[in-house]
């Protein structure tokens, strides 16, 4: 296995911008591999439990021989940039095992919960020969949650719901989950979370298993490492990684065309009839957007 | 972009709030910030320090354990060819024992009367002195196909 240390700067290097990804990854000498690396995301909101699975997960994938790498990512304040990074915490069990490389990244400007790089860290630590890569990542409210494009098999962890049920979890949530998990069953409504879930997920035409753990006791667990193994290899996530690709590519252009359309004439008109009351902040809106959409 | 710190507090008592203190402050002035919990050992420190590749590690101190922590901290990072890694403690060290690690190569150690702003500003103006962006890049430098 290659050194770590050389792995870990190699992944600074694209997260600091100090070279391409390919001046990175030469820095690693080749690998032999028999099979790509199989990517798992872990999603779901702060305090679900996400690091106690990974930790849970990286012992079984470690027990079928297997090395495994964590790209772990928290939020930076946008207000300092700064981040605590402290997913760690609960993986230090694996601390002497050198088949097994942890690494946090702060997700700086990214909005959909996946570090802009995060995506090539997973590619690098793929390269230096890991057989299995999970990658951690808080999904809070976002539908865009970047993981889909770089992994293969996602889980959505979530805890027992009270009084509002399951409509917290978005919609968009049941779209890209592979496998759900209702995590802390030890707490109260469990069962039912769960049974809401399976109802939402049949509501729109999936099969997504629903699982319970309570990983802080790693129970549950040895399921859902069994759910995984059987996704794996299965039928290929590509369309939807290209799907969420597209769609990502579509937005952000049509957020620079929008932006740069608000400072035109047009548009400007409008801010000004809004600013001397002459229409409603809707009237406003829909005149932008129409004005946005229809190239006017 | 970001400097990049493990906080890590070694031995074992039981709490780490100043710790956790720490790791906020250091984030709220902008840094990334590894926090890696309770009870590390030195051999824990240092595999995080490589995986994370972080500028800084800073340790907490209060059980009086860093005669044996520090060196065997420093003797790691050596072996794994990572000594350019800046270390800092603070908490509670006797005067007499700052010399002794600052010997073997602790850059600073912050005693209990420091605040969270002397920390900062000591963290900002380490890296700065160690020319922290020169050691990161220099790898792809040196390997960057022609
Ligand atoms: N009661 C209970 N607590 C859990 C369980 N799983 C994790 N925890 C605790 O929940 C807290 C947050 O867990 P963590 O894995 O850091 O959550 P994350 O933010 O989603 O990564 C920690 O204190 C865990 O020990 C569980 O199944 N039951
Ligand atoms: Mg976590």
């Amino acid at each position: 296995m290659i050194a770590q240390r050389d792995l870990a700067r190699a992944i600074s290097a694209v997260e600091n911008g100090h070279g391409s990804f390919a001046q990175a990854a030469a820095t690693l000498p080749e690998t032999a591999r028999t099979a790509p690396a199989y990517v798992v995301g872990i999603t779901g909101p702060p305090g679900a439990g996400k690091s106690t699975v990974v930790d849970r997960l990286i012992e079984n994938f470690r027990s079928a021989g297997e090395t495994v790498a964590v790209i772990a990512v928290d939020p930076s304040s946008p207000f300092t940039g700064g981040a605590v990074l402290g997913d760690r915490v609960r993986m230090q069990r694996h601390a002497g095992d050198r088949g097994v490389f942890i690494r946090s990244m702060a997700s700086r400007e990214a909005g959909g919960g996946l570090a802009p790089t995060a995506q090539e860290a997973v590619r690098l630590v793929e390269r230096a020969g890991f057989d299995v890569v999970l990658v951690e990542t808080v999904g809070v409210g976002q539908v865009e949650l970047e993981v889909v494009s770089v992994a293969d098999t996602i889980v959505v962890v979530t805890v027992p719901a009270l009084g509002d049920g399951v409509q917290t979890i978005k919609a968009g949530l049941t779209e890209i989950a592979d496998v759900f998990v209702v995590n802390m069953a030890d707490r109260p409504g469990a069962n039912r979370t769960a049974v809401d879930l399976t109802h939402m997920v049949r509501e729109s035409g999936r099969e997504t298993p629903v699982l319970q753990t309570i990983a802080s006791e790693g129970q549950g667990v040895d399921a859902l490492f069994a759910a995984l193994q059987s996704a794996r290899g299965g039928a290929t996530n590509a369309a939807r990684a290209v799907r969420f690709e597209v769609l990502r590519a579509v937005r952000d252009r049509a957020a620079r065309s929008a932006l740069a359309k608000l400072d035109e004439p047009a548009a400007r008109a409008i801010f000004a009839s809004l600013a001397a009351h002459a229409c409603t902040r809707r009237q406003a809106t829909d005149a932008l957007f129409e004005l946005f959409f229809t190239g006017g | 972009m970001p400097i990049k710190v493990l906080v890590a507090k070694p031995g074992l008592d039981g709490h780490d709030r100043g710790a956790k203190i720490v790791a906020r402050s250091l984030r709220d002035a902008g840094m990334e910030v590894v926090y890696t919990g309770l009870h590390q050992t030195p051999e824990m420190i240092v595999a995080a320090a490589i995986q994370e590749d972080v500028d800084v590690i800073g340790i907490s101190i209060l059980s009086g354990a860093h005669m044996t922590v520090f060196p065997k901290l420093m003797r790691l990072l050596e072996e794994g060819g990572a000594s350019d890694i800046v270390v800092i403690g603070g908490g509670v060290v006797q005067a007499a024992d700052i010399p002794k690690l600052k010997a073997i190569g602790v850059r600073e150690i912050f005693d209990a009367d420091a605040t969270t702003q002397d920390l900062i500003d000591g963290v900002e103006r380490i890296v700065r002195e160690h020319g922290r962006a020169a050691a990161r890049t220099k790898l792809l430098q040196a390997n960057a196909a022609p």
